[in-house]
Order: C-alpha cells, then structure tokens, then sequence
C-alpha cells in the first residue's frame, strides 16, 4: 500500500488548517453560505436532510487495517455509530456538526486520510478494480497509476472550477470490476506491440440523467505521459464544456455535441503543447510510487485446499470469494447486504472487526467496492474457515455476492436532500421478498441497482435490473428498467414502462424474473436472457 | 399555514420557527403568514439558522404536517433507522410520514 | 473595483484596458480584458507589446480564466496579469499557481489576509507556470 511521505503529510496537514479556518470564518459570519458551500463541498462536507455528511476519501478504495479501525472510532466519536461505503469507494456520515468537522479531518489525517475533493466542481476520488494487486486477470496493478493520478489531481490549480464534477476510474484487466466506461474519464492500462505498458483513455462516459458510454479517445498514451494527456483533456472540457446549464455540463456533453473525433482533435493539440512543457513526473518517481504496491510477502507452496464439510460455509465460499493470483490465496468479498438491511452501512464495531479482520488474514489490507461491500484481497484459503466464522458471528457473512439482494442502493430520501423517493426501504423490502437463499442462487448472478432520484448515484443505468424512483405528484414512485451493465460489456438499461408504487415494483420484480426462469437457456444469466428476448415478454408478464 | 425551516448552522439539525425561536420539533411550528421573507433573512443574518426555507403545512389536532414528503421525512429522521429518528418509540412513525 | 492587490516590482500601466475585440482592431493597445468564454490564444501574436492582461471572472464558479492565465504564462507572457471581479480569498493562492500576479476583487481582500491564503500550501505537487518545484521533483532531487 501507498504510504505518505513528509510531503504528502504536509500537504493534508496544510488541508486541515486550511477548513479550519474556513469553518471559523463561516461560524463568526465572514462567510456566507453561497460563499462556504464550495469550499466545504471541496472537503466532502455537504448538508444533507437531517444534518451535515461528511464524505471521506478512500482513494482507488484501498485501506489498511489501521485506517478501518479510525473509520470506525470516527462514526463511534463523532457520528451515531454507522457509516455508509459508497459507489465511488468512499464512506459517508450523516449525523456530523459543522463543529467537529476539522477535528475529524485532523484525525484522519494521522492514518493518512482525508475528505479532499470528494465533492465540489473537481477531479473526484480516483476509483479503480477493487481487487487489484490480487486479481488473477489483471496486466499490471492499476493503482500506482491511480496514485500518481490522485497526486496530480489533488489541489489541481487549474481544475477546482470545472463546469461539473469529474470522476476518473483506472483498471488492468479485460474484465471491468470499475464501471470504467460509465467515468468521465475511464483509463485501461494496456500493453502495446512492444510490451510497453500504456493507457487507453475512454472520455465522455456517466450516468446521471443522460447516462452515456464513453467512446476511447486515445488507444494507447504511452504511461510516461498519461499525466500530460489527462491535463490536456481537462484543459479542454475546463475551458469547452458548458457552463450555462449544470444539467449539461459534464464532459460527457461536450464530447457528445461536438462529437468524439473533434474531442480528440482538440485535445491532441493541447496534448502536443503540454509535451514542451515538462509536467510529467519521472520514471524515478512512477518506480517509487509502485514500489509501495508489491506483493505484500505471499507465502508460497501453499495448499488450495479447502474443506468443505460445513455446508454454509460451503455456500459462502462459493459465492463470495473470487480467485487470487497466488496458489492458496483467495479473494473474499464480505457483503454488506444482509436480509432487510440498508446496503453499504456498517456499524462502528463491524467496521473495526473488519479492519481487524483485515490486518488479521489478509495482510493489512481491504477494500471498498463500488457495489458497497468490502473485499479482503489477501486471505489464505487455510484461514477461509475461520475468517468465515468471525464474519458470520458478526452478521458479514450473507452469501449472497452478485446475487438479486446483493443490491446497489443511494441514500435516497431517508438521508439525501436530492432524492425524490426512498431507495432503502425498497431494497429492504426486495431482499426480503427473495429472502430464499436457494431461490437467489436458482436467479443466479443478478445485479439489481436502486436510486432514488435521477442523478443516479445508485448506478440504476447500469443495473441488470435497475429502479429509478420518481415523485409523482407527491408520491414516490419507481421506474423499472432491464438490460444495463457496467461490466466489459457496458450498456445501458431500457424502461419496462409506466412506474410502480413500492409495493408494485416488487411484484413486477418477481414477475420478471419468473419470465427468466421459464424463458434462459443453458448457462444464461438475467442479462443474457433479456439481450436475446427482448423486453416484450417482460413487459407482457408485469403490464399484461 | 407556512411554515420556516432550516438547519442549526453548527450542529445542522433540523429545526422549525416557533414564533420566538429554533425548535427541533415540527408540532411547534408557527404560522408566518406573510411575515416569511423578513423573519429568514433576519434569522440567516444572525447566523440563528442556516439553509433555511418556507414551506407549506397542514395544522391538524395532533401535529402539523408538512405537505411535501422530503420535509415530514425531515421532521421525523430516517424512516429506516427509526431508532436514531425524533420519534424512536413508535413503530408506525414511518408510516405516518409517507 | 476594490483595491489591487499587486505582486509584481515594476510600475502598474496607466493605458486603458480593452475588450478583447476592441484590442485586436487597434494596433497599438498594451492593455486588454479578456472574459471567460474568449480564447486566450487570441493574444498570442500580440504578447509582446502587452504590459497588462485582465482576465475577467464575473462569477467565482467560472474557472475559465484559470486555464486562460495558465496558458498566456506558458506561452511566455511577462506582463501583469490580474484577475479581477468575483475573486475571493480562497481562489489566491490556485490563481497565483496559474500566473496571476495581480488581483482586482470586486469585494477588497485585506493585503496580509491575502499574503496568508498565498502562502496556504507549503509544497505543490503539479508543475504549473508558477516557478516552483513539485513535490515529485524534490523527491528526486529537483
């Protein structure tokens, strides 16, 4: 893992002195609100329905042990004992006072963590595949590239005012854990002819309420120049993108109006003009940043045995843990969707169990996953049994990885001052209508994603199945919508139709899947099924 | 009737104009009548109150009730952590905001 | 138009400043304004005569000018550049990173508050058109 040094330090030091002073200027009333809402939106800090949130930085998802464990100490000292891990790999609070704010800043600043532009009109966190370093798939490790990215993007002097935010994902692999295309900017590390590592940058893609896919706009930046390239692209968006409407001034709409070949086209002169300028960081200091992402010292000769003889833990293994790129280690996955449950939160106390958990038996190290579960990347498969069973004391133990209760879900009104309608009490009630574990596993993989209002932070676009909920004249209601992914194979979701009250949209749920279960062939997924049926059948069984 | 409401600028609770002051619970609402503009720039101005709006209610015998779903869910907490809402004791709590 | 705010030894030009248009029909201006949505790069022929650039920010959201200032640095430009409008104490130190060595806030910024916001970070890790060494530089010796 990425470890700071004195500069590093120095500059989230520098960040805590800086909100510091921002939030005693707002207090005695040199700041308006219009004039602090950017500045604590640039520290995560937003106000929310009930109180203020914080949202802090777990930059491309990875933490130590010791990080978890403040993560934990911080929702106990300073929250009401939960967090909620987010889409973008972070963790959000919802019960913080504006008062406290610079003392929790200052505290995740001793482990090497911050809330540094996890809001605001700015390059966001870096995101990247959650099994990273572990993953079996992968070219090289995605995050020295994540890193060297976060540092350039942090306190950028020329991005903090861009039309919109900005969202920048890195992957290694053909197989896409990252929703790398649904990015503003989606970077793939490949390997030209040559073997020389490089980057492909896809621009333009997100959700939202005009989800797009973004098209690549450069098949290969050698790596020594992915910084140059990523200020060029920005340095087009910050001066093109538009700035007269906030619903259309994500890069996405710029490279759509102008369309992708002018995109490129303005920013390879841009690109070609940064290149005299020498921003780049050096060779030296990529080979520094990677060394921090080694092998964390893998045993080796060890068994991939596993005994199976306790069935549910059996059933757990199967499903929740994926192969690691070492003999004898597995990766695990640790839902944070239990049966009736709100999907990403925590308690204080599960997160320290699992930041221990995590020093325990996987070598210090955990990750957020964008579905909002926590992966261990580095577990022996000797330990499996073990781990498995102080997870299920725990109530970390549901089985049920990328199954139909493995549900994305935004805060939505319960917590959200945007939302239009409640995203957890639908989730809770879906998971509870296919509380059968046999049935789920009957389902197969199912990726089933929630937002409750058309920014779609709950990624419903890119949901096998997908539910946006909508205010209709006061009512929360929910549109339902097959066929999206944000895997390899991204797409969009289509609408089935007229929407649901919640109680409605659970029964046509129902209804669908039973079309997929009479309708699948051999080896079909949910997704599969509908590509090749089409909606009619769908829509025949829930409107007919 | 309507009704202001806002967040408490440092702890950012919910709170509601009772006439005199900031309170955390909707039923003291009072009715501002056309007294809304003055009483919001007056009480955002001395920092008494921050993010804070007019909005439509209902006074009924019991309570009053916000006519737009975001603010009742506002006025009670998260419907699904009852246990950290305004009103922990009552099941039905939820229910009655939706 | 609040006080200046000036980091620069030279003295400040007198010339009137003109709109961008208006600029490139004379031929003998040294000062001009240009506004977020106007190309930077349409000064380039003419940066050698300019003594002062305004780069306007009619709202502090708009971050046009950031990149405006930045590029007219990188192209070489030696000349007073001010930002001037909706400026606010928190914008001086990213816009000092971007080349600007002069500020014109619509609403005055006290001179030692400003010093103080130029200074907030000790160690920079971009290399802009600011002269100073990043922080990936230093690591190795730069």
């Amino acid at each position: 893992m990425y470890q700071y040094d004195s500069y590093d330090q120095a500059m989230v030091d520098a960040r805590v002195e800086e909100f510091r002073g921002q939030v005693a200027r707002r207090l005695s009333g040199e700041l308006t609100e219009d004039q602090f809402k950017p500045l604590r939106l640039k520290n995560g800090l937003y106000l929310q329905l009930h109180a203020y949130m914080l949202r802090v930085a777990i930059p491309y998802g990875t933490l130590s042990g010791k990080q978890m464990r403040l993560l934990g100490d911080i929702a106990d000292k300073y929250d009401r004992g939960y967090g909620h891990f987010t889409t973008r790999q972070n963790i959000q609070y919802n019960w913080i006072k504006l008062d406290d704010t610079p003392d929790i800043l200052a505290d995740l600043a001793t482990v090497e963590m911050h809330a540094i532009q996890t809001s605001g009109n700015c390059i966001r966190n870096i995101s990247s595949d959650h099994f990273a370093g572990a993953a079996a798939d992968e070219l090289v490790d995605p995050r020295p590239y994540a890193e060297l990215l976060r540092q350039w993007s942090s306190f950028h002097p020329e991005f903090d005012y861009l039309p919109r935010k900005f969202k920048i994902a890195v992957i290694a692999s053909d197989t896409d854990r990252a929703a790398m295309r649904l990015h503003d900017i989606g970077i793939q590390m490949v390997a030209n002819e040559a073997g020389e590592i490089g980057a492909r940058f896809y621009v333009g893609g997100g959700m939202g309420r005009t989800p797009m896919i973004a098209p690549v706009i450069r098949e290969f930046v050698p790596a020594l120049q992915m910084i140059s390239y990523a200020e060029a692209c920005l340095r087009v968006y910050n001066r093109y993108g538009r700035r007269d409407n906030k619903y259309k001034a994500r890069i996405k709409i710029l490279v759509h109006e102008i369309g992708a070949d002018e995109y490129r086209r303005q920013v390879e002169e841009e690109f070609a003009h940064i290149l005299t300028l020498g921003l780049e960081p050096p060779q030296a200091e990529f080979d520094r940043i990677a060394a921090f992402f080694a092998d964390p010292g893998f045993e080796s000769g060890l068994s991939d045995a596993v005994d199976r003889s306790d069935p549910d833990f059996a059933l757990w293994l199967d499903q929740n843990t994926a192969a690691h790129k070492q003999p004898g280690y597995a990766v695990v996955v640790i839902s944070l969707k239990p049966t009736g449950g709100i999907p990403g939160d925590a308690s204080a106390d599960q997160i320290r169990l699992m930041g221990d958990l995590g020093t325990a038996y996987s070598l210090d190290e955990l990750r957020v996953t964008h579905t909002q579960n926590i992966v261990l990347p580095h577990v022996k498969k000797a330990d499996l049994y073990t781990l498995w069973q102080k997870l299920d004391v725990a109530g970390l133990a549901s089985a049920n990885l990328d199954l139909i209760s493995d549900i994305i879900a935004c805060p939505g009104l319960d917590y959200c001052s945007l939302a239009n309608a409640r995203s957890i009490p639908l989730a809770q009630k879906i998971s509870k209508r296919f509380a059968d574990m046999d049935r789920q596993r009957d389902l197969g993989e199912l990726k089933l994603k929630i937002s409750g209002c058309i920014n779609a932070c709950g990624h419903h676009h890119a949901g096998h199945i997908g539910i946006l909920g909508v205010d209709r004249k006061g009512t929360e209601n929910y549109q339902l919508s097959f066929g999206g992914s944000e895997a390899a194979d991204t797409s969009l979701g289509v609408i089935t139709g007229p929407g649901f009250s919640e109680d409605g949209v659970v029964d046509a749920l129902e209804k669908a899947t039973d079309v997929y279960l009479t309708q699948r062939s051999e080896g079909e997924r949910f997704l599969d099924t509908y590509r090749r049926i089409g909606m009619a059948p769908f829509k025949e069984a829930i409107y007919g | 009737m309507k009704i202001l409401t806002g967040n408490d600028l440092g702890s950012g609770d919910v709170v509601w104009w009772d006439g005199k002051g900031w309170s955390r619970d909707v039923n003291d609402a009072v009715d501002v009548g056309d007294a809304a503009d003055a009483i919001l720039a007056a009480e955002e101005a001395a920092r008494r109150v921050n993010a804070s709006y007019a909005i439509a209610a209902t006074q009924t015998a019991d309570d009053v009730r916000p006519a737009h779903i975001k603010d009742r869910i506002r006025a009670l907490g998260p419907t699904v952590r009852l246990d950290l809402s305004l009103r922990p004791g009552d099941p039905d709590a939820a229910k009655q905001v939706i | 138009m609040g006080d200046l705010l000036r980091y620069r030894d030279d003295a400040a030009t007198g010339a009137p400043v003109l709109a961008l248009a208006d600029f490139l029909a004379a031929d003998n201006s040294v000062a001009v304004r240009i506004e977020p949505g106007e190309d930077a790069r349409a000064l380039l022929p003419h940066l050698g005569r300019i003594a002062l650039i305004e780069v306007s920010f009619p709202a502090y959201g708009d971050g046009r000018g950031y990149s405006s200032a930045r590029i007219l640095r990188e192209e070489g430009f030696t000349g007073e550049l001010r930002a001037t409008g909706d400026v606010l104490i928190d914008q001086l130190s990213h816009m000092t990173r971007c080349g600007f060595d002069a500020f014109a806030p619509a609403k005055p910024i006290a001179a030692d508050a400003a010093a103080k916001a130029i200074a907030t970070w000790p160690e920079v890790y971009q290399k802009t058109v600011d002269g100073r060494s990043p922080i990936w530089a230093k690591r190795h010796g730069g």
